[in-house]
């Protein structure tokens, strides 16, 4: 996903030349490709998140389309009072990249794990939050993001990401992407969650389970509406998250069910509120954390 | 005089809408004179106009003092400065940019303001666009980790386009600043980070005035010394007067100093 948004923000930058970027010191082999195209459209601010955003703030006030780029905790959490203040409140438009979604940053520890992020964003007025699943997600935000009205964040994961949807697929901001149409289960995922999404499908139609696939690259705002049709047509709701299941895609769904005055099967799968002291890769980490066991045999048996 | 008009509508707002922070208010009136009746490039008709100068008040706390300079200078009508700090009002306590024309950046957390200054400042530069940034910090809020983030920042790009004035009234919310953290070598700290810095009397419109026209090849920063609670003599460089809100009687005596009523 990584390679994909500087590849497309490298091509709309061609475009519009309102687009800057700015990195608190985060990005070295990545972001060069931008820096060396505009020069001048590129600042690193150094070490130093606080100052990052409230810059991108003064060159959006100025008019320009900022994104700033870091590794999500310091993108969002160590100047989460600038974005609350200097994006939010004052509705500028910058677009916070955060990269490393869930454990992605698996060995680093957990000062590199996102676990909190969506929730945090996702109760700030005025932010729109994205949380591409794959390439082809990654490309059409970026690319929706340069028209967009108001401050985004937007959740990457790592890089080298499989494409799970066509080429040609459509996708909108704010609007919930079906990926597979089941009729049995229905599975919602976000973020880097959509590939694993994809093979359980894949799975659990060899066993027998006909299952939806939804993604919901965008938690804010947050697609009621796909939700609802699962409900109203009584199929069982799976959520599958690599975050927090307190004020996720978890959060996000109960509230829709729970508001939606009918009652449907509903099960959350994610990080049980828990910091990682596991040392492993992104998958080792996902796998110890989140599915502990054979999730499928889990599924199956829940349904 | 005008000064003396923007310092009795700070008064009589705190006054009616018994809200704090008169002290921090009056220690900048002439500083925002000067500014606004003599220096920046702008206009209250087109307050969106492009090219113009920009003001951040980053001590979002002294809302009222640019509130009622902006109602002087005809930004809007001065019968909004009746609408501070109550209920169904159109000003609140610390600034909404969205509240009313001519407020550039919200404010009220401190330590935002300079980051979002150089970001203009960098903006204009790059956009070839002549405008220059003003930026207004509190010596309380030199505290704040985040001003020296954007201090350094400033200097490394030789913002000649950016002016910082530092309120130095000595006082914050516990006391005398260089109790709390010491800061009494104010101008060496910015010199020593690579500003072009000033000291001035931060009541002495001659002295604000020189420091602006100076011609600045890097960021300029003029260490205004002032009172807090200036031109009231009973609120000049009084810790209470960071909280209190005066009385009737409080309040005449205070017009009275300021030349008569409103």
């Amino acid at each position: 996903m990584r390679d994909t948004f500087i590849a497309e923000l490298v091509r709309q930058a061609e475009l519009d030349e309102r687009i800057f970027l700015i990195t608190p010191d985060i990005g070295f082999s990545v972001l060069e490709k931008f820096k060396d195209r505009f020069p001048d459209r590129f600042l690193n601010v150094g070490i130093a998140e606080q100052n990052a955003v409230g810059v991108a703030a003064g060159l959006a006030l100025s008019g320009k389309i900022v994104y700033v780029y870091s590794i999500v905790p310091f993108v969002t959490m160590r100047c989460f009072e600038q974005v609350r203040v200097d994006l939010a409140y004052m509705n500028t438009n910058v677009r916070m990249v955060g990269v490393g979604a869930g454990f992605s940053y698996g060995p680093a520890g957990a000062t590199h794990h996102s676990i909190e992020d969506i929730a945090i964003m996702r109760c700030l007025p005025n932010m729109t939050v994205c949380c591409p699943g794959d390439p082809i997600e990654v490309k059409s935000i970026i690319s929706q993001s340069v028209s967009h009205e108001g401050p985004m964040y937007i959740r990457l994961g790592k890089n080298r990401e499989p494409e799970i949807h066509s080429q040609d697929a459509a996708l909108t901001i704010g609007r919930a992407a079906k990926v597979v149409e089941g009729r049995d289960v229905c599975i919602f995922t976000t973020s880097n969650m959509l590939e694993l999404g994809y093979k359980w499908t894949q799975e659990l139609a060899t066993r027998g389970v006909s299952s939806s696939l939804i993604s919901m690259h965008t938690m804010k705002p947050f697609d009621s509406q796909s939700v609802l049709e699962m409900i109203k047509l009584g199929i069982p709701i799976v959520t599958l998250e690599e975050h927090n299941v307190i004020g996720g895609l978890a959060s996000a769904v109960s509230e829709v069910i729970a508001e939606s005055g009918m009652s449907v099967k509903f099960k959350k799968i994610g990080i049980p509120d828990v910091f990682s002291h596991v040392v492993g890769d992104h998958e080792f980490v996902r796998n110890k954390i989140i599915l502990n066991g054979d999730k499928i045999q889990e599924l199956m048996d829940w349904l | 005089m005008i000064t003396n008009n923007i310092r009795k509508s700070i008064l009589h707002m705190v006054h009616y809408s018994k809200s704090s922070h008169v002290g921090t208010c009056l220690s900048i009136v002439d500083i925002l004179y000067v500014l606004y009746f003599e220096k920046l490039n702008i206009d209250p008709q087109q307050p969106l106009m492009s090219n113009r100068d920009k003001f951040i008040l980053s001590k979002g706390h002294g809302g009222a003092a640019l509130y009622a300079t902006l109602a002087e200078r005809g930004f809007f009508s001065k019968g909004y400065l009746n609408q501070y700090y109550v209920n169904n009002g159109i000003l609140p306590g610390h600034l909404d940019m969205e509240a009313v024309p001519g407020i550039e950046t919200s404010a009220g957390s401190l330590g935002h303001g300079l980051s979002i200054g150089v970001g203009m400042a960098v903006a204009n530069r790059q956009s070839g666009d002549s405008g220059e940034i003003f930026v207004l910090l509190g010596d309380g809020e030199c505290n704040e980790g985040s001003v020296w983030e954007a201090v350094m920042l400033a200097s490394t790009l030789q913002l000649a386009n950016l002016t910082v004035i530092i309120d130095y009234n000595k006082l914050q919310s516990f006391g005398w600043t260089n109790e709390v953290i010491d800061q009494s070598n104010m101008a060496d700290r910015w010199r020593s980070f690579g500003w072009e810095t000033y000291e001035v009397d931060g009541h002495n419109l001659d002295e604000i005035r020189d420091v602006f026209n100076i011609k600045q090849t890097k960021p300029k920063a003029v260490i205004a010394h002032s009172i807090k609670g200036k031109g009231v003599s009973f609120m000049e460089n009084k810790l209470e007067w960071h909280y209190k809100s005066p009385n009737d009687d409080e309040l005449r005596i205070a017009y009275d100093e300021l030349g008569g009523i409103l």
